[in-house]
């Protein structure tokens, strides 16, 4: 069981706190009828899947239920950090 | 019984003697001893066959990694356990124990033949055979060797006990209590922090508890373990967990331990859990859990009476027990010594010692000399012989790797000692890396992927001194009298002179996995380990390998001639030791599983005679049957009650959302794809919910309250996903929008009156609203008091009866149900439940999602473009609406049928074709979603999704069952009042 | 040397010391016809029948580890083929028709266990739900009938059908040549069956990249042990796919999450059959060697690591003990984790791709195993042929753009 760091509660609490809510930063088209088919069937359904550092969002849904992002390492399933929706994504380091 | 005891020996308690049944036979023992210990001391050694061969077996050790002497625990009915290693069983008076996977009896085991045929099961022989004539697979082959499967019995009886599980949290968290774990707690304890100590065994102490003759600060051993555990016992911040098993380390520093709390109690206690689960949390992990002794392979090493050496030091200085009256030891380590020599100085003859090394360390020699003993070097075990009890050994001379005399010994105990395994499962439950120690022919841990420390024997530090040294962070502050550990080398493979195609040398005992196993795995070309493991089961038995896999791994190694480490290492797998299942549920069993969530109106159901249903979470009144009434029967007198007078129904399962803020009509604008500017307050609109993908997610009637207010209504299952959905939004894609959610489902108590006396009888108990049907009309709503408590009452309607739903704060919903109730007698109201809900809203074709729609249907398909806002720009979902697939000929859309024999009720999930007369398989145009009788119409009706269906309105279609097929005409999907005129009644 | 009782026979009497090589360690040619990346039942299964159908022998499978060591030899090894689209009934239906029988064709037997499949209902919506699963395979020529409670107790007496169950059990749809077979073999006899063909079988030979010319199209694989070439590649690699299909530059519709099974000690035969629960979320048979087989839902988060959380465990066997309250006092012998690469509508992706000449065959989820043949023959003829077969053409990554969804998920939704 995951310990995440919820940004808003500044608190490290159980994942069984928390629901995954998939991937951060795909950002809802901002006019969705101007998209193609294709970028539409992007935005819905393409995925990075990264192995190794990946974005992603996260709900602590028996918390505070704000939603955050989080770059997790999906090899060693460790978070490098979380932080709130809105702040800009955390640089990978190399 | 005191044949094999030493009196001057053991931790037993001689004071307490006790009776126990072993395979129907009554022996004596003493408290403190283990089923194997009392055996052992009533000069037992057979108590076990083999999965495969069904060969003879003993104890091969005193621990937790026993492979061989597997028995069934029995305490009465429901309290029968399979596969107990009887080296753990604690012993009190009236145990009774089995052994197991043998027929008819333990020393006469048809099973045996296995044995005597074993050429011709050699490692994946079931590959290789079984396969003609094909027919006979399915019903020859297969069924024999499912017979075969298993060890112990199979559960006859439910459970009798129950489990308990807890989370704990602490800085330090010390898994094992050997003389490293004992040291580091006496450390950790100075310090603030929680400290958990724990030990799988019923006693602290770990190898001290066979080591009594060593001192530590001049103290002898079992003093200062005495000591120790005063002090830890002593200390707030320290908690002791005996008879504990860490089973798996997890993520983060989370483990699993199962607690044993009365499997060694004499009376059963049927308030107390069995079992305990902890889930830790720990700051630090320190992991002092040992090592375990590795068997010899050599031919015929799995005799009764073949034991580790260690556990021979065990049973005598921990359980006054002695396992032989003629030991011999045959090893390749200095250890093996020590155990000889305490044998030996408690007057137990020694047959023989056998080294395999060449040359033996001088103070070795001297103590031997001492003892008047002497060591055979260069010397193995070739042999043994021994029907349910080693009686003799052939011990050979080798030289350069070749056997040159050979010499039968008579003894009736034979000690292995082939070095040492260092107990590193949970470091690599937890992702820890380890590396290869060649002095050891062991993997040690490396670097740790959490928060962990491993100390002593798990990390490859043998030696008291050295280990209380690692144990107390290199302060030394332990002055140690101790035999050198000394050294060994590592001996997986020895040389033969007999045909190696005819030697049984085990190397997985349980699993009776043999080196020449190995050799034809690595020879078939399954040189990988994981290969050889699945290929031989070679560490796959209950006791995952614990004495086995290194040896298998260097004669892997060995067979491919690559060094052992690259070869690799199977992973180890949670848990550390068998766990019970329900140790895991931890207490979520019968009704506590999962939640029931009940209505406030739910007591009065269940008084009323209702019949339920589980809806997610829920459980919902289906039909309230009267006397001799079935479901039809009830549903139809429900049905026709509501349509002629008055129903009453609980709705409070509907999910409910208040949606407030001054962005509120602009965030529901977005979040439906119904219109919501200009809806009024005080007016309710049905809404449609998408998925971003375009499918209907859920619906429900919504009522605004107030310019910044909506009352939300969704599906009784939809209810947690439309919130999260609408959460998710509300924060990361429109942030800037001022609005606010609150989840009100069991807030309010939701009563649903249908039917044309609905209004007369909701009139006098009404202040604050005019029910009038001009001040309030049919989709309005209006804040009131109902019998004095606040309400908003809607007039909505599911049945297409005049409708009101009434929600009161819920704790009021019983009492105000039963006002209404007692007040409808003059209208003989009905309540009424899920399914006549249902028939009422098919006879109005009002879709139920879920039912009518499944995750694929679109608001086209469903017939529903008129709740599309046309105006709108955007709305979750809406540009999935254009995508090709979506708007393309040949979807399914939903319509009404209508069987040509009215009588026949259709099922639901049947599938509907266009020609009944075509092949399988056939071409399906769609299926039915819902189907009734419907009384009102005294006919049949259904709903159904069909590809372009709309269009095939008034035309035939056909619905093949299995016994006949059925003709169906296509209708509107309304029924019943096209017009809604009833809506209207005043 | 062919498999039999004879054989075994004769090679127990000169001490099982003649049988040869399953399959060679084979080194690296300079190019194939043919690369399959991934060594799984699928990947293995891809080669043989690119070899004994179409002709083409120049191939190799390429694989990171051991062969069989993914999900092949992870999972819980049901094969049933009851699904409610005509498109799912018949990609798994063809698997089911290629397991009867192969055995004795690749000369391995591996043990398919027509046991049955037992799939309950806890609701009416469950029935409704598996009604139209009945009908609609009815139809379909695959077979799955409808058990009362009481005769799904007769079939499978370990189960609990009181009443007063938290979920109750109201039937079950059983499909009666469905069932389980032995996951380690399938690897193994399909490796066994294409080395003897000529296929190349490398293992401990990581992909690192996959090269395109200028026109686009592949021309084969980087690896640790250097590059391969190749005109056609085929991506069999589950949980990886997404890595693989990246190094040619394409992303796909997939998230790879951690799914965990495990087994009981070995007890005595009790469980006849394979039992299936969606609402409680389970499913359990027992082995040919007596443990139960127990596997569940994949924990939350995309993952590679192999590795899942304890309360996961305790959900499943808290689900397990809710159907068979009987097993309770059993134990756990051993957990393990793999890594399942899932779709958005739970349906895999097999066939072509944007790049010419790299073709894919993932996104079985949680369900792989069961399509084994069937998608090993599939993507061979997909590949063969340069275009896919009418069975596996609905099974295309266009559908993700156009929404023709294959949802079977969706389709079992939860109701009211």
């Amino acid at each position: 069981m995951l310990l995440i760091r919820c940004p808003y509660c500044q608190e490290e609490r159980p994942e069984i706190e928390f629901s995954y809510a998939g991937e951060a930063h795909i950002a809802r088209p901002l006019n969705p009828d101007d998209l193609s088919d294709e970028s539409w069937a992007e935005y819905l359904f393409i995925r990075s899947n990264r192995r190794g550092l990946h974005y992603e969002r996260w709900l602590h849904a028996h918390g505070c239920a704000q939603f955050f992002n989080a770059l997790r390492d999906t090899v060693s399933d460790k978070f490098e950090t979380t932080y709130k929706i809105g702040e800009a994504r955390p640089q990978v380091k190399k | 019984m005191t044949i094999n005891r030493k009196e001057t020996h053991g931790r037993i308690n001689r004071d307490k003697p006790i009776k126990f049944s072993f395979d129907g036979k009554i022996y004596s023992a003493f408290d403190g001893d283990s089923l194997a210990s009392a055996l052992l001391a009533n000069g037992i050694h057979l108590v076990a066959r083999s999965f495969k061969y069904h060969r003879p077996r003993g104890f091969l050790s005193a621990g937790s990694e026993e492979p061989n002497a597997l028995v069934t625990f029995d305490r009465g009915q429901g309290r029968v356990t399979s596969n107990v290693r009887a080296t753990t069983l604690e012993i009190f008076d009236g145990l009774v124990a089995y052994s197991q996977n043998n027929w008819p009896s333990l020393k006469f085991d048809i099973g045996a033949i296995n044995d005597f045929f074993y050429m011709l099961f050699p490692a994946g022989f079931y590959n290789k055979t079984f396969m003609w004539p094909k027919s006979f697979w399915d019903k020859v082959y297969e069924p024999a060797i499912r017979k075969m499967a298993g060890l112990g019995p199979a559960p006859i009886d439910e459970d009798a006990d129950k489990y308990a599980s807890l989370y704990s949290h602490c800085e330090t968290l010390i898994v094992g209590s050997g003389p490293a774990g004992i040291a580091a707690a006496l450390s950790a304890c100075e310090k603030p922090g929680r400290v958990i100590l724990i030990d799988e065994q019923n006693e602290f102490g770990g190898s001290l508890l066979s080591t009594p003759n060593l001192t530590i600060n001049a103290i002898p051993a079992w003093q200062w373990l005495k000591n120790s555990l005063a002090i830890l016992k002593g200390r707030q911040n320290v908690t002791l967990l005996a008879r504990t098993t860490v089973i798996g380390y997890y993520h983060d520093n989370f483990l699993g331990a199962v607690e044993r709390i009365t499997d060694h109690e004499k009376d059963i206690n049927q308030n107390k859990a069995r079992e305990c689960l902890h889930r830790i949390r720990a700051g630090e992990v320190i992991l002092a859990t040992g090592a375990i002794e590795r068997p010899l392979v050599f031919p015929n090493n799995d005799r009764p009476g073949v034991m580790l050496a260690s556990a021979a030091r065990s049973y005598l200085n921990r359980y006054g027990v002695v396992v032989g009256e003629k030991i011999a030891l045959f090893t390749c380590h200095d250890s093996g010594y020590e155990v000889i020599f305490d044998l030996a100085d408690a007057g137990i003859s020694i047959a023989c010692i056998m080294d395999v090394r060449d040359q033996v360390s001088d103070n070795i020699i001297a103590a031997t000399k001492t003892r008047g003993l002497e060591i055979r070097t260069s010397t193995i075990v070739t042999n043994t012989s021994g029907k349910f009890r080693i009686s003799s050994l052939h011990a050979s001379r080798i030289n350069d790797e070749k056997i040159t005399s050979t010499e039968e010994i008579i003894c009736d105990c034979l000690l292995m000692c082939g070095g040492w395994t260092p107990s590193v499962h949970l470091f690599s439950h937890s992702k820890g890396s380890l590396k290869w120690q060649e002095n050891l022919g062991a993997y040690i841990p490396d670097t740790p992927n959490e928060n962990t420390i491993s100390i002593g024997a798990c990390n490859g530090t043998f030696g008291l001194t050295d280990i209380m040294t690692e144990a107390d962070s290199g302060q030394s502050k332990y002055t140690v009298d101790d035999m050198d550990f000394g050294s060994g080398i590592i001996a997986a493979t020895f040389p033969t002179k007999s045909d190696p195609a005819k030697i049984k040398a085990f190397v997985d005992y349980q699993n009776d996995v043999t080196e020449k196993d190995i050799n034809l795995a690595v020879r078939e070309g399954l040189k990988s380990i994981e290969h050889v493991k699945r290929y031989t089961t070679t560490g796959m038995a209950t006791d995952q390998g614990k004495t086995s896999n290194l040896n298998a791994l260097q004669i892997t190694a060995h067979a491919v001639a690559k060094p052992v480490q690259q070869v690799g290492l199977t992973t180890f797998r949670p848990p550390f030791t068998p766990t019970t299942f329900g140790a895991l549920l931890g207490g979520k069993d019968g009704d506590t599983f999962h939640v029931t969530r009940k209505t406030p109106i739910d007591g009065w159901a269940d008084d009323n005679g209702a019949i339920f249903e589980p809806v997610a979470l829920w459980r919902r009144a289906r039909y309230f049957p009267r006397e001799g009434e079935d479901m039809l029967a009830a549903v139809n007198r429900e049905c026709r009650a509501t349509r002629e007078s008055l129903g009453i129904f609980d709705a409070s399962t509907l999910g409910k959302i208040e949606v407030v803020g001054p962005d509120a009509a602009e965030f529901m604008n977005r979040m439906y794809t119904n219109p919501w500017m200009m809806l009024k307050s005080g007016s309710c609109r049905y809404g449609l919910m998408l998925g971003e993908d375009g499918y209907i997610m859920d619906d429900g009637v919504i009522g605004r309250m107030a310019e910044d207010r909506f009352h939300v209504t969704t599906t009784t299952g939809g209810a947690p996903r439309v919130f999260r959905m609408m959460e998710d939004y509300r924060q990361t894609e429109w942030p800037e929008l001022d609005v606010w959610l609150t989840s009100t489902t069991e807030q309010w108590a939701v009563i649903a009156l249908n039917g044309p006396n609905a209004r007369k009888l909701l009139e006098p108990f009404v202040e604050g609203i005019d029910l009038n049907p001009e001040s309030f009309p049919h989709m309005a709503v209006r804040e009131g008091r109902i019998c004095g408590v606040e309400t908003r009452l809607f007039r909505v309607s599911f049945s297409g009866e005049l409708g009101f739903e009434i929600n009161v704060p819920a704790h009021y919903g019983r009492a105000l149900w039963e006002v209404l109730f007692k007040a409808g007698q003059q209208y003989d109201i009905t309540p009424y439940g899920t399914e006549t809900m249902h028939v009422l809203r098919a006879e109005k074709g009002f879709i139920i999602v879920g039912q009518d729609t499944d995750g694929t249907v679109s608001p086209m398909d469903a017939g529903m473009s008129w709740a599309i806002g046309k105006k709108k720009k955007d709305f979750v979902g809406k540009r999935s609406l254009n995508r090709s697939d979506i708007v393309a000929k040949g979807r399914k859309q939903l319509v009404g049928l209508l069987t040509d024999d009215p009588n026949i009720v259709l099922e639901e999930g049947a599938q509907i074709v266009a020609d009944p007369n075509q092949p399988i398989p056939m071409d399906m145009i769609g299926h039915v979603t819902s189907s009734y009788w419907s009384a009102t119409l005294n006919r049949s009706i259904a709903l159904a999704m069909i590809k372009d269906g709309r269009a095939l309105t008034d035309s035939d279609i056909y619905i093949p069952m299995a016994d006949q097929t059925h003709k169906v005409r296509v209708s509107t999907p309304i029924f019943y009042d096209p017009m809604g005129e009833r809506l209207n009644v005043l | 040397m062919k498999y039999s009782a004879l054989s075994l026979f004769a090679n127990a009497l000169s001490g099982h010391k003649k049988w040869p090589q399953q399959w060679p360690d084979a080194t690296p040619k300079k190019s194939y016809d043919v690369i399959i990346v991934g060594a799984g039942g699928h990947g293995l299964g891809a080669a043989y029948y690119l070899a004994r159908k179409h002709g083409i022998t120049n191939v190799a499978v390429i694989e990171k580890g051991w062969l069989g060591g993914g999900n092949t030899g992870r999972n819980t090894t049901i094969i049933r083929s009851n699904y409610l689209y005509d498109e799912s009934a018949r990609i798994y239906d063809h698997a089911v028709d290629l397991w009867d029988g192969l055995s004795q064709e690749i000369n391995y037997n591996v043990m398919f266990s027509k046991r049955g499949v037992l799939m309950l209902a806890h609701s009416v919506h469950d029935v409704q739900s598996f009604q139209r699963h009945i009908h609609a395979n009815r139809l379909n020529g695959v077979d799955n009938r409808w058990l009362t409670a009481e005769e799904a107790k007769a079939f499978c007496p370990p189960l609990n059908i009181s009443k007063d169950a938290r979920y109750p059990i109201l039937g079950a749809a059983l499909q009666q040549r469905a069932g389980t077979a032995r996951h380690d073999s399938v690897a193994w006899g399909y490796a066994r069956a294409a080395a003897a063909l000529g296929v190349d079988i490398i293992q401990n030979c990581a992909v690192t990249g996959i090269k395109r010319g200028a026109d686009g199209a592949v021309e084969g694989v980087e690896t640790e042990r250097g590059f391969i070439g190749a005109k056609k590649i085929g991506v069999s690699a589950a949980g990886n796919s997404s890595v693989i299909m990246e190094m040619a530059g394409l992303r796909f519709p997939l998230e790879s999450y951690p799914l965990q099974a495990l087994v009981s000690e070995p007890i005595k035969p009790v469980m006849p059959c394979v039992v299936m629960s969606n609402s409680v979320h389970a499913y359990i048979s027992q082995s040919d060697k007596g443990e139960l087989v127990i596997g569940a839902g994949t924990d939350q988060y995309v993952s590679y690591s192999q590795r899942g959380a304890l309360h996961i465990i305790e959900e499943t066997l808290a689900s397990i003990c809710e159907i068979f309250p009987l097993f309770k006092r059993m134990r756990m012998l051993r957990t393990w984790g793999g890594v399942v690469d899932v779709t958005p509508d739970r349906s895999p992706i097999l066939g072509k791709t944007p790049v010419p000449g790299l073709f894919v065959n993932c996104g079985w989820g949680t369900g792989g195993f069961k399509a084994t043949p069937g998608a090993a023959d599939l993507l061979a003829y997909t590949i063969a042929k340069d275009q896919p077969h009418p069975i596996n053409a609905p099974f295309n990554l266009e559908r993700f753009t156009g929404g023709r969804l294959i949802d079977e998920a969706a389709a079992a939704a939860v109701a009211h």
